[in-house]
């Protein structure tokens, strides 16, 4: 299922916690399944629940639970936008508006062209710098429409 | 210790315990929703804050441990402005369906709400709805309505030790359910409707089919296994709609195992017997109890006249009461016969003599869980006596070592520290070196030599270690494969060296209501409370091997409750009259001559004793449906009519009273002198296998077989031929074949899965379906591919 080095990876977060505690590695696990494959399908949650030891049902509850998980295919860029409390406050519900406009899909969709993904998540701890998203590894803080445009122009750019 | 003040009632309290349990002991009040005594805790609900002097805001009293002169408030302004608080925030999101909702009248929320809810809600938002999922055949869902206590997730997780249910998603988002698409098989997993506090799992069969408070409830005692789990029936004018447990915690805490819950569907099923039967000139005939009765008499006394009295023989159900088995042998023994057992799944007998006075599980049920060492022979204790396995298991999180030597590796849920899984006729080879393996001992039973052979292997050397270090703290389990092996003597006596040996306790898990049988003198070779009876009569399997003239049969479908099914159906097909006392109309195609329509278990009165020799008794919660009659009025009266004398009693009660024993007096296992000798196997080793044969748990009995609800499970195994892929490719078929089992004479086809908890040398066909009947019990086979 996975590559042999992916498997090595997984073995060394195991290694860091006492034997009887295996599951402790579970979601290490994730993230690097998660990176190797591009999302988590029910087949890869599978193979981890019994590579671990635990329950499917367990590795489910943890992959739904954490935002960075995904369940479904995503594009070449994901767009995580933050609407906690903060971000709300300063404006996350406009940013989500202006994204959706701007590439026209919905939360939790993908652009037609396989692109852009666009996710809404929970607290990134950038509260200071609210409203706030994150594309790629990168975070954008402060943004307005003006910055989200440039930040979007620049993706397609690189892909052009 | 610790004292505390508690709305100002001063107590002492063990240290340790949380602020709840305090006031739980206490009898003072607090509202929960997520807490519960039996689980761990979760602390998610935040219905039990109090106050508490000195913390700066209100605390969860279920998460709250106490310390010494700690002042609580439980119904201070702070702590019911809390309560209220929480109370607000649970409804925003549940709906306001009580009234098409069956948790209505029995719901913690419905009631807490009228203590702590608003009569307005302030909520004017949209309320989430969360999509419904089938999670089986038991229990219904209606997840909008869930407030996210995790009781059942817990329950999974820490009870029934298999996480089916979880938690999914976050915040508004989550989600109760389970692995996509998945059921919830568990064999407990009735419990979780109980613990639900709101309508979220409700009973699927029960679904609106009535309102609680229509409901009257009755205690019962469940026939279906030996633990005598406590029972109240809730009916509806006069029809059972619903079990549910009765808390005791010297016997089933408070759990249920899913076939004590939704057997009752038997009652109302379209096949119950409702008037007596006549067979005649090919075609049953529908008559009165006076026509029946008389007919079932002058065909008694036809046999008894022109065969003589060892021509009769009567088989009884397991599941039968204490009083019903004491009627019948009284019956059988004033005809002078002693053709009478209840032993129908027992092959081998030639212990009976220096049985014990019946069987038990050696030490109270609690005991069971404090045990530091656990050896299993022949037994699935999860799913043939679920309430006994969750003992094992708590043993077991407890660091017991459960080790099993079993010919079908049953998946557990408890971990094995050891483990034997060998064919049957291997069981006794293996036991036996587990004895050699604590070495040499004058005390050891005769001819252990010819079957500890052979060295021990390394596995059955780490059961005798970890038995040995457990000593007297560890406890060795016959279960239900093990009495149907046909060495079962030996296994009896070689468990009987460990015991010896270790100090161990020994428990022999009958079936059903077994005990009771035993003491009730439903033996052939013992009378009530083991009375001696002189020479005896024939056992159930000899009864059926030299087919008597007559047979009475109470209870039973031969074809399935007996372990030589295919043996039993000839014998009555053979027989020249047949009496079946039945709570159900026979499709099994054994004919019989009189049918007398007995009722089940909720509509007589009557004794089971469980396996630590506790007798309850119980009361009928339903009259007998149409003309049914309990079986031990039958009895009485077949008795009457046959000019018996002391046949006169008036109540059921009053058969008990004849019954008097010590229950405390455990009466140890006798040593046996020796050890019958091994047999070379008739077939060799060949290209014949043996047959591995166990009754799935919706199998056991005429009741649960005709509970749909339990059929639908997945617990039953499908009546195929199992076998590992090792086997299979010895014998070149493939998982999905058509194959022929032949077992002797008769033979069945079937289908062949592959199944790797199957050993080499074995395939697993299982038995109580009317598929694998045919085939009849123990032996070699021979598997050939259809062509």
């Amino acid at each position: 299922m996975l590559s042999e080095q992916a498997v090595n990876e997984i073995n060394r977060e195991i290694d860091k916690y006492p034997p009887e505690h295996k599951q402790a590695a579970l979601m290490a696990t994730l993230s690097i399944a998660q990176r190797e494959l591009g999302h988590l399908s029910t087949q890869v949650m599978d193979w981890i629940a019994a590579f671990l030891g635990v329950p499917p049902i367990r590795v489910r509850e943890v992959a739904t639970f954490y935002s960075m998980y995904d369940l479904h295919p995503v594009g070449q860029h994901k767009i995580c936008v933050c609407s906690n409390i903060s971000c709300m406050l300063r404006g996350s519900d406009e940013v989500i508006q202006h994204l959706e406009e701007r590439l026209g899909v919905k939360i939790g969709d993908t652009t037609p062209s396989g692109g852009i993904t666009l996710k809404e998540v929970e607290c990134l701890g950038a509260c200071a710098g609210a409203p706030m998203m994150q594309v790629g590894d990168a975070y954008h803080e402060h943004l307005t429409p003006e910055r989200i445009d440039a930040i979007l122009d620049e993706l397609e750019n690189s892909d052009a | 210790m610790p004292t505390i003040e508690i709305d100002g009632r001063k107590l002492e309290v063990e240290a340790g315990k949380m602020v709840i349990q305090a006031a739980d002991e206490a009898g003072i009040y607090i509202p929960r929703f997520c807490y519960h005594p039996k689980l761990s805790v979760a602390a998610n609900c935040r219905m039990c804050m109090v106050e508490i002097e000195k913390a700066p805001k209100p605390m969860p009293a279920c998460a709250t441990p106490i310390t010494d002169g700690m002042k609580v408030y439980t119904s201070s302004p702070l702590a019911v402005e809390a309560q209220k608080g929480t109370m607000e925030f649970l409804l925003i999101n549940h709906p306001l369906d009580c009234p098409v909702c069956d948790q209505g009248g029995e719901c913690p929320l419905q009631d807490q709400a009228v203590g702590y809810g608003k009569d307005v809600s302030r909520f004017t938002e949209n309320k989430r709805v969360v999509k419904d999922k089938d999670i089986g055949p038991l229990i219904a869902t209606e997840m909008t309505r869930c407030i996210h206590c995790t009781r059942c997730v817990r329950f999974g997780q820490e009870i029934a030790g298999v996480m089916e249910l979880g938690a999914t998603g976050r915040g508004e988002h989550m989600e109760i359910g389970t692995y996509v698409g998945r059921t919830v098989d568990s064999e407990l997993s009735g419990n979780m409707i109980d613990l639900c506090p709101v309508g979220a799992l409700t009973n699927k069969p029960y679904r609106f089919t009535a309102r609680s408070w229509e409901l009257v409830a009755g205690s019962g005692v469940s026939p279906h296994d030996c633990v005598g789990t406590n029972l109240e029936m809730h009916s509806l004018r006069n029809v059972v709609k619903r079990v549910l447990p009765v808390e005791n915690d010297a016997i089933n805490e408070c759990w249920l195992s899913d076939r004590d819950r939704f057997s009752y569907q038997s009652f109302n099923s379209a096949d119950r017997l409702l008037v007596p039967k006549i067979h005649e000139s090919g075609n049953w005939m529908e008559t009165d109890w006076e026509t029946a009765l008389r007919y079932t008499v002058q065909g008694v006394r036809a046999v008894l006249s022109h065969h003589g009295a060892q021509q009769l023989g009567a088989l009884v159900t397991p599941t039968a009461t204490l009083e019903e088995f004491f009627l019948a042998q009284k019956l059988m023994r004033s005809l002078g016969c002693h053709n009478i057992d209840h032993r129908l799944r027992q092959s081998d007998f030639s212990d009976d003599d220096i049985a014990p006075l019946f069987p038990t599980l050696g030490s109270p049920i609690e005991h069971l869980e404090h045990a530091k060492a656990v050896l299993l022979v022949g037994a699935n204790i999860r799913k043939d006596q679920p309430l006994l396995g969750l003992r094992v298991r708590k043993a077991s999180l407890r660091g017991a070592r459960v080790m099993a030597i079993n010919s079908l590796d049953y998946s557990f849920h408890f971990d094995l520290a050891g483990k034997v899984i060998a064919p049957p006729e291997e069981i006794p080879y293996a036991l036996a070196r587990v004895v050699a393996a604590m070495g040499d001992s004058a005390d050891a039973p005769g001819g252990l030599r010819a079957w500890a052979s052979s060295e021990p292997t390394q596995s059955e050397r780490e059961i005798a270690e970890l038995l040995q270090q457990a000593g007297k703290d560890a406890h060795i389990v016959l279960g239900l494969s093990a009495i149907a092996h046909p060495q079962f003597s030996v296994l009896r006596g070689l468990a009987q060296a460990l015991q010896t040996r270790t100090g161990a306790r020994l428990g022999v898990l009958a079936e059903a209501n077994s005990v009771g049988g035993w003491l009730a003198g439903c033996v052939p070779h013992r009378g009530p409370v083991g009375q001696d009876v002189g020479e005896g009569g024939l056992h159930a399997l000899d009864m059926l091997r030299e087919p008597r003239k007559a047979f009475l049969l109470m209870g039973l479908e031969p074809q399935l409750d007996c372990l030589e099914s295919r043996v039993a159906a000839d014998a009555v097909d053979a027989a020249e009259f047949v009496v079946r006392m039945t709570a159900f109309d026979i499709e099994d195609g054994v004919p019989g001559d009189v049918l007398l329509p007995v009722t089940p278990f909720s509509e007589t009165s009557g004794t089971y004793v469980n396996c630590e020799g506790r007798a309850q008794s119980t009361t009928g919660v339903v009259p007998p449906q149409g003309e049914a009659r309990p079986l031990w009025k039958v009895l009485r009266v077949i008795g009457n009519l046959l000019d018996q004398p002391d046949f006169e009693y008036v109540s059921s009660e009053e058969v008990r009273r004849e019954l008097v024993w010590d229950a405390d007096a455990y009466q140890p296992h006798d040593m046996p002198r020796m050890l019958s000798e091994p047999e070379t196997p008739a077939n060799g080793k060949g290209i014949d296998v043996e047959r591995v044969l166990d009754v799935p748990l919706y199998k056991v009995d005429p009741y649960v077989r005709r509970a749909p609800a339990l059929q639908a499970t997945r617990d039953n195994p499908a009546p195929a031929a199992y076998m590992n892929s090792e086997q299979a490719g010895k014998l070149a078929v493939e998982n999905g074949d058509r194959i022929h089992a032949h077992m002797g004479e008769s033979s069945v086809e079937l289908d062949l899965i592959i199944d790797e908890r199957v050993p080499t040398d074995s395939v697993y066909i299982p038995s109580g379906y009317h598929e694998t009947a045919p085939l009849g019990g123990v032996g070699m086979v021979r598997i050939v591919k259809v062509s």
